[in-house]
């Protein structure tokens, strides 16, 4: 457990980027706050922290090529914020190096109602639609932004949601009405004019077609927008419009007990069931200093593993179903249901159980619980390799596949691409193996790369990634540790019940604990994960309370829909839809 | 019976059939469909689901004949029409045994047949246009090229046959056919007939101008109702009438030992009938261009080269030596 004296002694003990830092900009440019995560943490100001985030993107060897994210936090109401610059709304840049195998994290404080702060589009495209929801979210402007308009709301929604001042319920806020005039307004502002995104309608001798994809279209996986400008059936540019899957889980961060907030995470993504789990709880035991038990470890990476085969299962039918082929999805849905079963068997719950905890998991592993994961495992591999003939080896899903929507390394840091898009480009970046969490240090399995960064190599890489999964369920099954289940930190919650039962006081703690839920001490952490379909991370942010004071989710599947005009511009209609389909996302990891 | 009473059996017969058919083969697809995709299909209407067929029928022809505002209303109701009609009209020259068929000796029953396929190419370009939709824009688009393209071919394909036989008519052709069947000595014009076949019916791999994964469901996306219903129908007798064409063709019609020459005919139509069902459950879609290169470079060639084959052996074989 982490505590002052050590926080204290973080300080002095600086890491080496921000004594290089130190050395080039003087100690006097940026304030180094303490965090529960040990990312650097340097406050700069709105005036120079343009300069130092290109100096750590272009300068600094090795760089920081990849913009993880960027967000904001209302700071206004928050207590604990010993040693930290005044500020009314925090921006905060988190960057990443694959070559450092480092973090950082920069902040920048800003005064008053309306802040205003320098975009960074111009030095990373994927800046775009993380400033415009800060924008949307904390109505932060970004001086210099080529479109700064509304990305998960409504353009006519009044107000920022994620400032302290907005209300989180229905009851707070008067009667919703919807009359027939307002739902004009309404569908009129969704009503998509080229010249607002700077197209044109028309070229010397073509008139463009402006094709509405979606919302509702069988090919975009939940309601996604995307317009396309076609001369004919080849795409000259697209506009993803994002939002209609936006369910506040932000905002129910800090409504939500720490305990109770665990259900939300498993609907993010929502294939990805526990996975989601992972960071969440994993950050605030970081928070909270509480050090999961070994069983309880490899409980949660079996689980873990079983989901990101049930989420690659599906997205590999999918695939296969956009297109065309009809039968490979009913196949691999099948064998997914195997998945399931084994879930309900364990934890009651099929798609979303929930069931990890802070400090463990919700319960022991039932008897004879090895006997299904045993069977499913010796099964999958004959599956696995008939759909390869079905699938992969075919010539026409080749020729759909190969040398479409492909994209090079450089071009996937630009845009913040993680997790399987990132290795199909031959990077072998994998979180569990280059920063092992969670207890994957002690299995063994190997990271799947490809070279050319195409649609059939995000399909490769994916269907190696289930037979790792195998391999680390298998290591889980025949090597599963005795003991607890869950830590006996005062925190975990719920505490083990059994040890109430001795005296009045922890029964107390107990009810306490349960009722209220745990109040975690004031801090920050980030934690991140390999999960199904990249890097998913939750920044929590602790006042002390029974809940969260900002609840920040950084999924994969953002940035990835980002760039699908980057990578589809010149190709057709049918590869846009072979292109989405290899992204591998899910709307409600998109829009949270 | 005088030949007027027998040629009206014969119209009313073929037509009660193909049109009962087309009903049952949507229950035969999605049960065999179902088969091989590891799944039930439907099974709950009557015996083995069989009454689907009838609910399904029932539901389209009550349902609201609706036409959208924006639609070319009068071009919109024809089209689906004309599918109907040109598969039908095209059947009257299929010979489905000695006694049974329309017009089987029509001495130009293949072109009849090829001009009527041609024809059938309006219905689809004409819902596509008059839909005056995005979608089935696109849809209409990619059929005319398609189909237009693939007629070709399979004009071409069948020309080694009528060398062969010596006659465009139907019944002629089958007869020709009764030593040895045509799929032996013309086997490069059997394949380039087959996939130029599926593309005229539209069906998997080559659904492109439907291709739901991409345009929703194409020409047709504005259509509901009965008028869906005829380019649904429309469709499942296209096969039925490809799977015709190329078992007279191919296959010696409806000859064959020891059983009834109708029942001939049923099995040999009805193999190919599961093939393209087969068909669908496995195969992807390819992307428009890499059909039409596919077509052009690949299919052209090889049906110019079987007339060039086939004619050089005729004549060979005809040469005095």
């Amino acid at each position: 457990m982490l505590d002052t004296a050590a926080e204290a002694a973080a300080v002095d003990f600086a890491p080496p980027i921000v004594r290089e830092l130190d050395r080039h900009f003087g100690n006097q440019a940026f304030t180094l706050q303490p965090t529960r995560d040990g990312i650097p943490t340097l406050w700069s100001n709105a005036e120079h922290f343009r300069t130092l985030l290109k100096h750590l993107k272009t300068e600094i060897k090795p760089p920081y090529r990849l913009l993880f994210d960027l967000t904001a936090i209302d700071e206004r109401l928050r207590a604990h914020r010993d040693g930290q610059p005044r500020s009314d709304f925090t921006v905060v840049y988190h960057l990443m190096s694959f070559d450092r195998n480092e973090d950082i994290r920069i902040k920048v404080p800003l005064q008053g109602e309306a802040p205003s702060v320098p975009t960074i589009t111009d030095i990373w495209p994927n800046a775009n639609w993380y400033e415009r929801e800060a924008w949307d979210m904390f109505g932060i402007t970004f001086a210099g932004h080529p479109n700064l308009r509304r990305i998960l709301l409504p353009p006519t929604w009044e107000g920022h949601p994620l400032r302290k001042d907005q209300a989180a319920r229905a009851t707070e806020t008067g009667l919703y009405t919807l009359d027939e005039e307002k739902e004009r307004a309404e569908q009129e502002a969704m009503r998509f004019r080229p010249e607002e995104w700077g197209m044109r309608r028309h070229a010397n001798t073509t008139d463009f077609l402006f094709l509405n994809l979606g919302p509702n279209h069988p090919s975009v996986h939940g309601v996604f927008r995307v317009i396309l400008q076609l001369k004919g059936e080849e795409i000259i540019d697209a506009v993803p419009d994002i939002g209609f899957h936006h369910r506040a889980a932000e905002k129910m961060g800090e409504r939500q007990s720490w305990h109770t907030y665990i259900p939300y995470t498993d609907r993010v993504d929502y294939l990805g069931g526990v996975m989601n789990n992972f960071p969440y709880v994993m950050a605030v035991e970081r928070l909270a200093g509480i050090e999961a038990p070994d069983r309880a470890k490899m409980i949660r990476i079996m689980l873990a593993e079983l989901f990101r085969i049930a989420s690659h299962l599906v997205f590999y039918g999918t695939m296969a179903q956009d297109l065309g082929q009809l039968s490979p999805v009913f196949y691999m849905f099948t064998d997914r249901e195997r998945v399931f079963e084994i879930m309900e068997a364990i934890c009651g719950f099929r798609m979303h159980p929930g069931w990890f905890r802070i400090g463990g998991v919700a319960d022991d592993l039932p008897e004879g619980w090895d006997r299904m994961i045993r069977e499913f495992i010796d099964y999958l591999p004959r599956r696995l390799s008939e759909y390869d003939k079905l699938v992969m080896k075919n010539r026409l899903f080749q020729a759909r596949t190969r040398g479409v929507g492909d994209y090079t390394i450089d071009d996937a840091l630009e845009w913040g691409v993680t997790g399987p898009g990132l290795r199909a480009c031959g990077l072998d970046w994998d979180y569990r193996k280059k920063r092992p969490y969670g207890g994957y240090d002690q299995l063994e399995f190997d990271i799947p790369t490809a070279t050319h960064g195409d649609c059939y190599d995000r399909v490769a890489v994916r269907i190696e990634e289930m037979r790792q999964s195998l391999r680390i369920i298998r290591q889980c099954v025949e090597n599963m540790p005795p003991g607890p289940y869950k830590s006996r930190h005062p925190l975990a919650t719920p505490p083990i019940k059994a040890h109430t039962m001795r005296d009045i006081e922890t029964l107390i703690t107990h009810f306490l604990n349960v009722s209220w839920g745990p109040a975690i001490p004031p801090g920050e952490a980030c934690v991140s994960i390999e999960a199904t379909k990249g890097i998913n991370g939750y920044y929590l942010i602790s006042d002390g309370d029974t809940m969260s004071y900002r609840t920040r989710i950084r999924t994969p599947s953002f940035p990835h829909l980002q760039m699908i005009p980057a990578i589809c511009r010149g190709a057709l209609v049918a590869d846009l839809i072979a292109i989405i389909g290899s992204i591998d996302f899910v709307m409600a990891d998109v829009d949270r | 019976m005088s030949p007027i009473v027998s040629g009206l059996l014969n119209v009313v017969g073929i037509l009660i059939v193909l049109v009962a058919l087309a009903a049952g083969l949507t229950w035969i697809e999605r049960r065999l469909l179902g088969f091989w995709q590891d799944r039930y299909g439907p099974n709950r209407a009557g015996p083995f689901g069989l009454l689907q067929a009838v609910a399904d029928m029932i539901k389209i022809l009550f349902k609201q004949d609706w036409v959208p505002p924006f639609a070319d209303r009068p071009v919109f109701i024809i089209a689906p029409a004309v599918a109907m009609v040109t598969v039908l009209l095209a059947f009257a020259v299929v010979p489905v045994s000695p006694s049974i068929g329309i017009a089987a000796n029509l001495n130009i029953g293949l072109l009849f047949f090829l001009a009527m396929s041609s024809l059938s190419v309006y219905s689809i370009v004409l819902a596509g246009w008059a839909s005056n939709s995005k979608y089935s824009l696109l849809g209409g688009m990619r059929a005319a090229a398609q189909m237009l393209s693939y007629e070709v071919f399979m004009g071409l394909s069948v020309i080694g046959v009528v060398i062969i036989a010596g006659s465009f008519s139907l019944g002629d052709i089958v007869d020709a056919q009764h030593r040895l069947w045509f799929i032996i000595p013309q086997f490069l014009g059997f394949v380039v007939f087959v996939i130029a076949g599926i593309a005229e019916t539209r069906r998997l791999p080559f659904d492109l101008p439907e291709g739901e994964n991409e345009l929703g469901a194409g020409f047709h996306t504005e259509y509901s109702g009965m008028k869906f219903g005829m380019f649904f129908v429309a469709e499942y007798i296209g096969i039925v009438l490809i799977s015709a064409i190329i078992t007279t063709l191919f296959l010696g019609g409806w000859r064959g030992p020891a059983l009834p020459p109708l029942l001939w005919f049923l099995i040999k139509t009805g193999f190919f009938i599961g093939f393209f069902i087969l068909l669908r459950a496995a195969l992807p879609r390819p992307r428009y261009d890499q059909l039409m290169a596919c077509g052009w470079k690949v299919m052209l060639p090889l049906a110019l080269l079987n007339i060039l084959l086939t004619g050089a052996v005729v004549l060979a074989d005809r040469s005095p030596v």
